[in-house]
C-alpha cells in the first residue's frame, strides 16, 4: 500500500497480512505511519497504489460503511465509545446493520468482557478508562466480524489493565477472528502478536513472527529500548 | 382563611398560567434541542416554524368548522392537529433539502448554518402573512372554562377564585403525551437510540452503519410536529398572533440553554423555569400581600418587579445568567463554539 491524506504519501509499499485467528502487530515510532496504515486498511484515506484484500475480495475501494458489512471492525483510537448511552445500548449501536437476533452475540460479548454485563445499564461515559476500551471492542464485535483492527488499544490505560485488555485480546483471537492492532506498548504488544511489523517512516522494516521480532537484537536495540 | 386567598390567588395568576405556558415552551424547546443535538446548529427558524405549522392547523380547523365538524367540549383545533403536523413536515422537509443539505454536504460551519435558518425564518414569516395575513387569529372553540374563578369561589367560600382554563389543560394533557412519546421513542426504538448515538458521537455511528440522512429526516420529522403542537397549544391558549412568533424565540432558546442544549429533559425543566420566571417577576403582588399582612395594611404600589410589556427581559437575563454562569446548562449539554 502506498498512499496519504492528499499532500504527500506517508506510507510507502507498505505490506500487512493477518490470518484468521491470529493477532498481527504493527508497532513503530511515532509519526511512522502505524495509525495512517491502519486507516488505509479500512478505507480511510485514498491509496496510490497497492490493494486491500479481505477473504481474496479486493476492496481496495471500497467505502468504510461497507466495508463494516462485509465483516470488518474497526475501533478507533479516541472518542470511541456512545459516551451517554448505555453499556447495552452502545453493543446494540454496534449491531446496527444487522437484521437477526443479536441476543446471542452479545451474550457472547458479555462473556468476553464480564464487566460489561455488570454495568450494562450505566452510561459508557461513566466507565473507566479500561471498561471503556472494552466496550469499544465489544460494540466492534457485535457485526461479527472477520477482521477486526484496533488503534491503540491500550493508550491512556494502567499497566495492569494493559495486561488484562491483552488477554482479552487474545481470547478474542481464540474465537476464530483476525485481529490486526497498532500498539505503543510494543514489546507487550508483540509477546502476543502471531505477526509484527516494525514500520520506520511509512515503510516495512522488520515483519516477522512476534516471538522472533523481540528477539532480534536490532529491534530490541532501536524499538524495545534494549 | 387569608392565607388560603393569598394562596388561590397566586394559584390564579402564576401558578396554573405559568405551567400552561411552560409546558408550551418546554415542546418549543424541545425542538430546537433536538436539531441541535443532530445537526448541530441553532434553528432560528423553528419559532416561524411553529407559526406556519399553527397557521396550517388554523386553516384545517376552519375547514372543518365549515363542514360543520364538532367535537365540543373539546376545541376542534385538536382535531386539526395532525393535517397541521403533516403540512409543517412537508415544509421542513422541503426545507432541509433546499436549504441546509447544500450546507451539509459543504460540510459548512454550524454559524453558516445558524445564518441561514434565519433566512428560513424570514421566508417561513412572508409566507404565513401571505397565506393568513399579519393580523391576529382565534380559533379556540368549544369550551372556554373548566371551571371558573366563580365557581371555585362557590364551591370553596373563598374570596379568590382558581379559574382553570380548556386550552390549559388541553396543553397540559397534550404536552405530557407527547413528551412520554418522545422519551419512549428515544429510549426504546432503534431509530431513537440510533438517533441519540448519532448526536452523541457522529464518526462512531457512521462506523456503526446508522444511516446520516434517516437520522437527519426523523430530526426534521419530530422537529416539525412538535412545534406545530406547541404552536397550536400556545395559540389555543392565548390567540394566534403572527408577529409573536419572532419574540418567543428568546424565551425558548433560553429555555433550551438553560436545559442545557441537546438535552430533551433539560429543554422540559429548561421551559418551566422560564415561564414561571416570567410569570413571577411581571406579577403584582399587591393584592398577594394584602391577603397575607394585616387589614389596611395594602402597600400603594403594584409590587411588580417588571412590567409585562418587559416579560421578555427575563429570558434575556437569564439567558446572560446561564451564558456566564454555567454555559453547559442544567444538565451538562453541548456549548454553543
Amino acid at each position: 500500500m502506498t498512499g496519504g491524506y492528499g499532500g504527500a504519501d506517508i506510507i510507502f509499499d507498505c505490506d500487512i497480512t493477518v490470518e484468521k485467528s491470529e493477532i498481527a502487530v504493527v508497532v513503530g515510532p511515532n509519526g511512522a505511519g502505524k495509525s495512517t496504515a491502519m486507516k488505509a486498511v479500512f478505507g480511510m484515506l485514498d491509496l496510490r497504489e497497492g490493494s486491500v484484500l479481505l477473504d481474496g475480495q479486493d476492496i481496495t475501494h471500497m467505502a468504510p460503511q461497507n466495508r463494516v458489512r462485509i465483516g470488518m471492525g474497526f475501533v478507533p483510537q479516541n472518542r470511541n465509545v456512545f459516551v451517554s448511552l448505555t453499556v447495552e445500548e452502545n453493543l446494540e449501536m454496534g449491531a446496527f446493520i444487522r437484521e437477526d437476533d443479536i441476543s446471542e452475540t452479545m451474550e457472547q460479548v458479555y462473556h468476553l468482557f464480564p464487566i460489561l454485563k455488570e454495568k450494562r445499564n450505566q452510561p459508557a461515559g461513566e466507565l473507566s478508562g479500561g471498561q471503556r476500551q472494552q466496550v469499544a471492542v465489544g460494540r466492534a464485535l457485535m457485526t461479527q466480524p472477520k477482521l477486526l483492527m484496533l488503534d491503540e488499544p491500550t493508550a491512556g490505560v494502567s499497566p495492569i489493565v494493559m495486561d488484562d485488555l491483552f488477554d482479552r485480546i487474545l481470547e478474542t483471537a481464540k474465537t476464530g477472528i483476525a485481529i490486526l492492532m497498532v500498539e505503543q506498548n510494543a514489546r507487550q504488544a508483540l509477546e502476543i502478536a502471531d505477526h509484527g511489523f516494525v514500520m520506520v517512516q511509512g515503510k516495512n522494516r522488520f515483519i516477522d513472527t512476534g516471538k522472533a521480532l523481540l528477539a532480534n537484537p536490532e529491534v530490541r536495540r532501536s524499538f524495545l529500548g534494549g | 382563611m387569608e392565607i388560603a386567598n393569598a394562596l388561590a390567588l397566586f394559584a390564579n395568576f402564576v401558578l396554573v398560567p405559568g405551567t400552561a405556558y411552560g409546558a408550551q415552551l418546554a415542546l418549543g424547546a424541545l425542538g430546537v434541542t433536538l436539531i441541535f443535538g443532530i445537526l448541530r446548529f441553532a434553528n432560528f427558524s423553528h419559532g416561524e416554524l411553529m407559526s406556519f405549522g399553527t397557521m396550517a392547523v388554523i386553516l384545517a380547523t376552519w375547514f372543518l368548522q365549515g363542514q360543520g365538524v364538532d367535537i365540543s367540549p373539546l376545541p376542534t383545533a385538536l382535531l386539526a392537529l395532525p393535517a397541521g403536523i403533516l403540512v409543517a413536515i412537508a415544509m421542513s422537509l422541503a426545507t432541509d433539502r433546499f436549504v441546509f443539505r447544500f450546507y451539509r454536504q459543504k460540510r459548512s460551519n454550524p454559524i453558516v448554518f445558524a445564518i441561514a435558518s434565519v433566512g428560513v425564518m424570514f421566508v417561513y414569516a412572508g409566507l404565513v402573512r401571505i397565506v393568513i395575513g399579519p393580523d391576529d387569529q382565534s380559533f379556540a372553540d368549544g369550551a372556554r372554562f373548566i371551571i371558573t374563578a366563580w365557581e371555585f369561589e362557590e364551591m370553596t367560600g373563598l374570596d379568590e377564585g382558581i379559574a382553570i382554563k380548556q386550552s390549559q389543560v388541553v396543553t397540559l394533557v397534550v404536552a405530557v403525551a407527547v413528551m412520554t412519546a418522545l422519551f419512549w421513542f428515544l429510549q426504546k426504538t432503534r431509530s431513537g437510540k440510533a438517533m441519540r448515538a448519532y448526536s452523541d458521537n457522529e464518526d462512531l455511528s457512521l462506523l456503526s452503519g446508522i444511516n446520516p440522512d434517516r437520522v437527519v429526516m426523523i430530526a426534521w420529522i419530530i422537529a416539525a410536529a412538535l412545534a406545530t403542537i406547541a404552536g397550536t397549544l400556545y395559540g389555543l391558549d392565548k390567540t394566534y398572533k403572527p408577529f409573536i412568533f419572532l419574540q418567543i424565540l428568546l424565551p425558548i432558546f433560553a429555555a433550551t440553554i438553560l436545559g442545557g442544549i441537546g438535552q430533551p429533559i433539560g429543554a422540559i425543566l429548561g421551559g418551566f423555569v422560564v415561564a414561571y420566571s416570567e410569570v413571577m417577576v411581571t406579577y403584582a403582588y399587591k393584592k398577594f400581600l394584602a391577603y397575607l399582612g394585616p387589614a389596611d395594611w395594602a402597600p400603594d404600589s403594584l409590587i411588580q418587579l417588571l412590567s409585562t410589556d418587559y416579560k421578555f427581559a427575563v429570558s434575556f437575563l437569564i439567558l446572560v445568567a446561564v451564558l456566564l454562569i454555567r454555559p453547559t446548562g442544567i444538565i451538562r449539554g453541548k456549548v454553543i463554539g
